[in-house]
């Protein structure tokens, strides 16, 4: 996860880097890691914000972007309905009890 | 079987939270917007898509009529993405439940009628009694025009929870008569197989004509009234 602060959609504009990324931290640094994210609300929002363009730049803001770009979110879109619906659908398995 | 039947139309909830607001807000990240003129393949599809229906909606708008066009195109796009997007596997669609065409309908419909009310008030009120009417029937077709003119919003809302609902319904039930008769009667299964394709084609187009026909409606409600 890239950690970077502030407003960026495309990867030309430069920000500088707040934290080590979540690949670079040891094992053993992870709580202090998870404990320094900045969680308030404009801090979870900015995450949404830098995860949304992080895919969009990458499958479909490029030259030749394909199908597969809004295939994989409605992929994601049907598995988390499915979570969803997951407490009406476990009675309809083909058991002898339910 | 009563049960399970409905059950995809209950509003999804986590821990009691409506989940449903989540869902109406997905749409939007599907459409992305672009401040270039030259755009990736997603934006430029869309755009294209969006002049054309927006040019065939409006034209036959006055320049009064017109300043409703960026409503009447968002509620298109609306529509028909929540539409189609019900028609994955497992999906909710919002536009069943009738409380939120009805809370769609409603404005719409009551800002057509008393921007005409305000503006050119002889001419709402002339809507109320068609040309050459016998002089003994005027009383009873005010009140019937009456009527069929505070009934539009309902019709509007229920139309389009109607036919989404219906179309979702029929699928399912068609669905399970065919794994039902996997077992029973395996031949039939193919032809009840083919039936379900085919209705998901008619869904499929369902869901972008009552979308169509919402938009429709609300302009020519506005033409009225403007």
């Amino acid at each position: 996860m890239a950690s970077v602060v502030g407003i960026f959609s495309h990867s030309s504009v430069s920000v500088p880097v707040k934290d080590k990324k979540l690949l670079e931290v040891k094992l053993g640094e992870l709580p202090s890691w998870i404990l320094m994210r900045d969680f308030s609300p404009s801090g979870i929002f900015g995450a949404f914000q830098r995860g949304y363009y992080r895919y969009y730049n990458k499958y479909i803001n490029v030259k030749k972007g394909s199908i597969s770009g809004i295939t994989m979110v409605l992929a994601c879109y049907v598995l988390f309905s499915y979570s969803f619906s997951y407490k009406h659908l476990k009675h309809e398995r083909l058991r002898k009890y339910h | 079987m009563n049960e399970n039947l409905f059950a995809s139309f209950i509003a999804p909830t986590i821990l009691g939270l409506p989940a449903a607001v989540l869902i109406i807000l997905f749409p939007p990240l599907l459409i992305p917007t672009s401040k270039y003129l030259i755009n990736n393949r997603l934006i430029t599809t869309q755009q294209w898509l969006i002049k054309l229906t927006s040019k065939q909606m409006m034209a036959m708008h006055n320049t009064k009529g017109r300043t409703w066009s960026l409503m009447l195109v968002s509620l298109i796009i609306f529509i028909a993405t929540t539409n189609l997007l019900g028609l994955l596997p497992h999906s909710f669609t919002p536009t069943t439940q009738l409380s939120m065409n009805l809370a769609m309908a409603i404005p719409l419909w009551a800002g057509a009628v008393i921007m005409g009310f305000r503006s050119k008030i002889k001419n709402a009120l002339a809507h109320f009694l068609p040309q050459g009417t016998p002089t003994p029937l005027i009383p009873m077709l005010v009140i019937i025009e009456t009527i069929s003119l505070l009934i539009q919003p309902m019709a509007l809302a229920v139309r389009l929870t109607a036919n989404i609902t219906a179309g979702h319904l029929l699928m399912h039930l068609i669905g399970s008569a065919t794994l039902a008769m996997s077992t029973i009667n395996p031949p039939s299964t193919l032809i009840i197989f083919t039936i379900l394709i085919l209705l998901t084609i008619l869904e499929i187009a369902v869901a972008l004509i009552q979308a169509y026909v919402f938009t429709l409606l609300v302009s020519l409600y506005l033409h009225d009234n403007t």
